[in-house]
């Protein structure tokens, strides 16, 4: 009982930030159709952001600062960069973000080294938030899990409550129309991009410490948000909630069981590889995701 | 926009292929000049192969390198088998096993990936290169673990004192390879399915409306391109007499998509062109800068940004002008271009490698570049490097400007004489 | 345009040669490594370390006017690159190599390297291996021309089960390893050694998980507690291995760490303190150890050391210089065959204690250290706890020396000498 009350605790929460990690994405692929290959190196930019800001001022002003920061590069290259590839359409923006992932990986290596930094978790936070029987759960997943859901409930608010929440997803399937009306759909886009790559700085500055701040990290989250995003169905943002849960459960509980498959092969040790075939079968199954409408 | 070859101009495109392949080894004949030569040999049937997905069939895969190393881990074992005189194959031959397998493999895998296009086949092939890539670690029995499979390629009888064992036999078997492949691939986009493949890729709801499964074309293409995949893939198992991980690793995924877009995807001819330039690249360049994967990753984006047609488009702008005889008017502005590109690139250079430098633990920061001698710790040179940098831009923005309306101009004029 | 490219490259190789040919007096080592990518840092600090003890090689007149030197070939830890670069090293006439990171690059350069030697005889090239691990090297895949200067993983594993037995609170080890060649080998020894040593501690759990796929290790963790182990024995290294132990401390486990790899190149700093007390290492040498003779060259390092990474971490590769330029010295020749018959059972006085290239199969028999990473003696640790890792705060202390008889497993290997 404790150990499935506790494992089932690690799967929500991984879960959750998962969901944090592909919100960012799933957010400017449905408002943009861009699908942003660099999204796991603003991740890593955030932690490394939140890492340098932490060390000066503190974990508390890192938490809103590096976001921000994240966010403003993320405007300055969707201006600079991604309007340009635009006109040659949505291949080109993806291979654009693809170039830039190289860039901003050679760029962290040259600015902080090559190895893991020292990037803590703040003492507030640290040590355990309550205990199930004599399993200890830590207070940093706890606001790891509440992080995300605050960030759930604010992009939902933001969407559908504010005037600029409606403007942007009227400029998703009008624009003309959205333009005729005295609004600035480029600039629209730009605050989208930038609100996305911001979002998966926070998942950065959160994850850094729970996790390692290494120049590897966006690497080897990059696939896995992928294929949440694919799971979830193509822009959808409660497919993306889904699936992410699905996926963080789906791998701690296998990870628990000790089921022999083929071969000797245990069903833990293939457990980090079950979200790929998960991803395979509901392709088979249901080719436009969870959630998804549209075709890709 | 679209080459159109002669067809007399294909005959001699051909013939001098066929002869730069001969001769190549005779002007480049060190040992490492020599595996180069042999790398982009392979590498020239990888990034065809991947054209025929992303340039022919508008599928942009992230996943390629599965069939070719695949293919690969299929041949190092065909290899082994020969070597034990249980399997009696001739060597050269290999790479049709190699093709077989990768063929195999696309068609297990295309299933699934085919199903869909555009953004999320790419995604897909991503999942199922990652997949297969943790899978490979995971059978050390069949795939030798992280150490990998190797082999000897020097087995069976001599066939006319050929044994493969000389780098240079190796290349000419590459380069047969490599011919064959080429023609090959070029027949494929003249035939009624290479001409589907575009359709789909164009405009897939006319080609549905008009009677085919796009899904199907989808799939014979993927089928196709991994056979070609896995032949690149034998050959270099033939090259390296080693098949490891990396054969199937996310890198090579990228690297055939960087090779084959800078080379220029619209053009039949521009993957070979990217995949000599990125082995040059990450072959040559990485022996005299730590920066290579730097400049590689600026040029790539540098060509997405200002030159999606690649390098092969650059070139192919070109011939109008000279079959107009007009290609004197642009010397002027091709020349300043070329000195403000070489001007800003030394500014860039000279910065990359200083911040390189400095990044590096225990180097001396004296740098030697362009035959100059500075410390990277000292202000002045950045500050001359930063100038040079800006001053090459500036000039850069200027003469573009020009080429472009020049070239805009005459363009104009033959139009206005066709017309 | 192909033509181009090419000639471009075979000029700057022709400039290469051009300058290496006047330094006729010099023997050159190159160093095969990573030194651009992901892992050039565990690459720049072994060049760095190989630098430093080259000068101090060359200003001891061991070598009389001959001078080492080591030449750095940039490999991007891949096995078909390295043996590009080995193609390369070819070309320039330098005779012998060294490399450490990854048995897969290892594996093929053995096999590479013997396949020259046996087709250009009388241009043999002489493999110096000074980290890579993998057990066959030294057994079924021996070779006459491969030398290894690092106890290889079974024994480590030999000493460390060893020091295990002697543990009489040890009762239930749980053992999780990377599922590939290596992390399966570790299990292995693992399981045989123990049984044979202690039959009564209980393998309570045995995992094996992707390398470098995990990101979350909570539920290892959970099923590690569940199990009741009180100790793990792991040969995680990088990100696995920091993960981890960090995944372990957030969840309040309670277990001695057996690692192979937790001292390596900037994990000390990612794990932190979640570390102290609880890692242990098997490993040739650390900062702290007693009666240490190589602590004057340990400091020197450190005060000519890069700053981001002050630590002396290779003991063994300032054996293997030092071995090196005595085989040489020896053999009054710089023939790679010559040096290697030299150097095959020769008998050297280390900083630590005597060790041995064993014969038979070329492998150094030295004695090895178990520690344990502590808090150091700045940071309110005990006061031998002197030199930290990294700037951590972690720092290791001796546990128990392991002479080089108890790691000294037999070998496999039948050698074909030339």
């Amino acid at each position: 009982m404790e150990f499935f009350l506790v494992q089932t605790l690690n799967g929500i929460s991984y879960g959750l930030l998962l969901f944090m990690l592909s919100s960012g994405l799933t957010l400017v692929f449905s408002l943009m159709g861009v699908l942003n290959f660099a999204h796991a190196s603003f991740y890593m930019l955030g932690a490394y952001f939140a890492y340098q800001i932490s060390i000066k001022i503190g974990f508390w002003p890192a938490l809103v600062l590096a976001p921000a920061l994240v966010g403003a590069i993320g405007m300055l290259i969707e201006r600079w960069g991604l309007r340009q590839v635009h006109k040659h359409g949505h291949v080109a923006e993806l291979l654009f973000t693809f170039g830039l992932a190289y860039l901003i990986e050679e760029a962290v290596h040259l600015v902080w080294g090559r190895s893991a930094v020292d990037y803590r978790i703040p003492p507030d936070l640290d040590g355990p938030l309550f205990t199930i029987f004599t399993s200890q759960y830590p207070t940093y997943r706890g606001f790891m899990m509440l992080v995300s859901i605050a960030m759930l409930v604010s992009i939902w608010l933001a969407l559908t409550r504010t005037r600029i929440g409606l403007v942007i997803q009227a400029a998703l399937t009008h624009p003309q129309t959205v333009e005729a009306l005295g609004h600035n759909v480029p600039r629209v886009f730009m605050l989208v991009f930038g609100g996305g790559t911001a979002l998966a700085g926070l998942a950065g500055v959160i994850g850094g410490n729970a996790f390692v701040t290494e120049p590897g990290m966006a690497a080897s989250v990059g696939p896995i948000i992928f294929v949440i995003v694919v799971v979830g169905g193509m822009g959808s943002l409660a497919g993306a909630f889904i699936a992410s849960l699905l996926i963080g459960c789906m791998q701690t509980f296998a990870v628990a069981l000790d089921w022999n498959l083929v071969a000797g092969i245990k069903m833990s040790q293939v457990a980090p590889v079950l979200p790929y075939l998960l991803m395979v079968l509901l392709l088979i199954f249901r080719p436009t995701g969870l959630m998804g409408t549209r075709e890709g | 926009m679209r080459y159109e070859p002669l067809n007399l101009g294909r005959w001699l495109i051909w013939g001098a292929m066929a002869l730069v392949f001969l001769v190549a080894p005779l002007v480049f004949s060190g040992g490492f000049a020599l595996t180069m030569l042999i790398q982009m040999g392979t590498m020239i049937i990888f990034a065809l192969s991947y054209n025929m997905l992303l340039g022919q069939g508008g599928m942009l895969s992230f996943g390629h390198a599965v069939y070719s190393g695949l293919g690969a881990f299929l041949s190092v074992h065909a290899l082994n088998l020969i070597g034990k005189g249980a399997f009696p194959f001739p060597v050269t031959l290999l790479p049709l096993i190699g093709g077989l397998s990768g063929m195999a493999f696309g068609i297990l895998f295309g299933y699934v990936t085919t199903r869909r296009a555009g953004t999320t086949f790419a995604l897909i092939s991503l999942g199922i290169g990652e997949m297969v890539f943790a899978c490979v670690l995971m059978f050390p029995g069949f795939f030798g673990g992280e150490a990998g499979v190797s082999t000897n390629r020097v087995v069976g009888q001599p066939f006319l004192g050929v044994t493969y064992g000389p780098a240079i036999q190796v290349y000419y078997l590459v380069a047969v390879w490599c011919f064959l492949s080429i023609i090959a691939m070029f027949a494929l986009t003249q035939t009624p399915l290479g001409r589907m493949a575009n359709a789909v890729r164009d405009t897939p709801e006319r080609a549905e409306f008009v009677g085919y499964d796009t899904q199907k074309v989808r799939f014979i293409q993927l089928v196709l391109a991994s056979f070609f995949a896995g032949v690149s893939g034998a050959l270099s198992c033939i090259n390296f007499e080693i098949v490891s991980a990396e054969n199937v690793s996310a890198i090579r995924s990228g690297g055939v998509l960087i090779a084959t877009y800078i080379g220029g995807v619209p053009f039949f001819l521009g993957p070979i062109l990217g995949a000599i330039v990125f082995i040059f690249f990450v072959v040559a360049l990485s022996g005299f800068t730590k920066a290579w994967l730097l400049y590689l990753g600026l040029f790539f984006v540098t060509m997405v940004l200002y030159a999606p047609g690649g390098i092969a488009s650059l070139l192919l702008m070109q011939i109008p002008l000279i079959r107009a005889r007009r290609l004197r008017e642009l010397a002027v502005p091709y020349a300043l271009a070329a000195g403000a590109g070489l001007i800003a690139m030394v500014g860039l250079i000279g910065i990359v490698e200083m911040v390189y430098r400095l990044s590096e633990q225990g180097a001396s920061t004296v740098l030697n570049v362009f035959g100059m001698s500075f410390d990277a710790r000292t202000t002045p040179p950045w500050i001359g490097f930063a100038l040079v940098l800006a001053a090459g831009i500036v000039a850069l923005r200027y003469a573009s400007r020009l080429v472009g309306e020049r070239w805009g101009a005459i363009q104009h004029d033959l139009l206005a004489r066709q017309a | 345009m192909r033509g181009n490219f090419i000639r471009a490259s075979a000029l700057g190789i022709a400039a290469a040669l051009i300058s290496f040919g006047a330094w006729a007096q010099t023997i050159k080592v190159a160093y095969i490594d990573p030194l651009s990518g992901p892992f050039a840092n565990v690459g720049e600090q072994g060049l760095a370390e190989f630098r430093f003890a080259v000068e101090r090689i060359n200003a001891s007149g061991i070598l009389g006017k001959e001078k080492l030197e080591v030449v750095p070939f940039d490999n991007k830890v891949s096995p078909q690159e390295s043996l590009n670069q080995l193609k390369r090293v070819i070309d320039q006439n330098i005779r012998y190599i060294t490399q450490g990171n990854s048995s897969a690059v290892a594996g093929a350069l053995i096999e590479a390297v013997n396949r020259h030697n046996e087709r250009n005889p009388g241009k043999e090239i002489l493999y110096l291996n000074y980290a890579a691990v993998d057990p066959a090297f030294t057994n079924e895949k021996c070779s006459f021309w491969h030398f290894r200067f690092d106890a290889n993983a079974d024994m480590k594993m030999e000493s460390l089960t060893t020091y295990m037995a002697g543990q009489k609170n040890i009762k239930k080890v749980y053992l999780l390893n990377q599922d590939y060649s290596f992390g399966q080998a570790v299990k292995k020894a693992a399981r045989e050694m123990l049984a044979r040593k202690r039959p009564d501690v209980q393998i309570v759990g045995d995992d094996l998980h992707p390398l470098g796929q995990v990101k979350d290790f909570a539920p290892y963790i959970a099923k590690i507690k569940q199990s009741g182990a009180d100790s793990v024995i792991t040969g995680n290294w990088g990100n696995d291995m920091s993960l981890l132990v960090k995944a372990g401390k957030e969840a309040g486990l309670s277990v001695d760490w057996y690692t192979y790899y937790a001292g390596g190149l900037g994990t000390p700093t990612a794990m932190g303190e979640a570390a102290a007390g609880k890692v242990k290492i098997i490993a040739e040498y650390h900062s702290n150890v007693a009666n240490n003779k190589a602590a004057k060259w340990d400091a020197d390092y450190r005060k000519q050391a890069p700053k981001g990474n002050p630590d002396f971490y290779f003991l063994r590769g300032k054996i293997m210089w030092e071995m090196f330029a005595r085989a040489i010295a020896q053999a009054k020749s710089a023939e790679p065959k010559a040096v290697a018959l030299a150097l095959e059972g020769m008998k050297y006085q280390g900083d630590l204690g005597e060790v041995e290239m064993r014969k038979s199969d070329h492998q150094l028999i030295q004695p090895l250290y178990v520690l344990t990473l502590v808090k150091s003696a700045a940071k309110g640790g005990p006061k031998e706890a002197k030199i930290d890792m990294e700037g951590s705060g972690l720092a290791p202390v001796t546990d128990a020396r392991m002479e080089g008889f108890t790691s000294a497993v037999p070998t496999s290997c039948q050698m074909k000498r030339p």
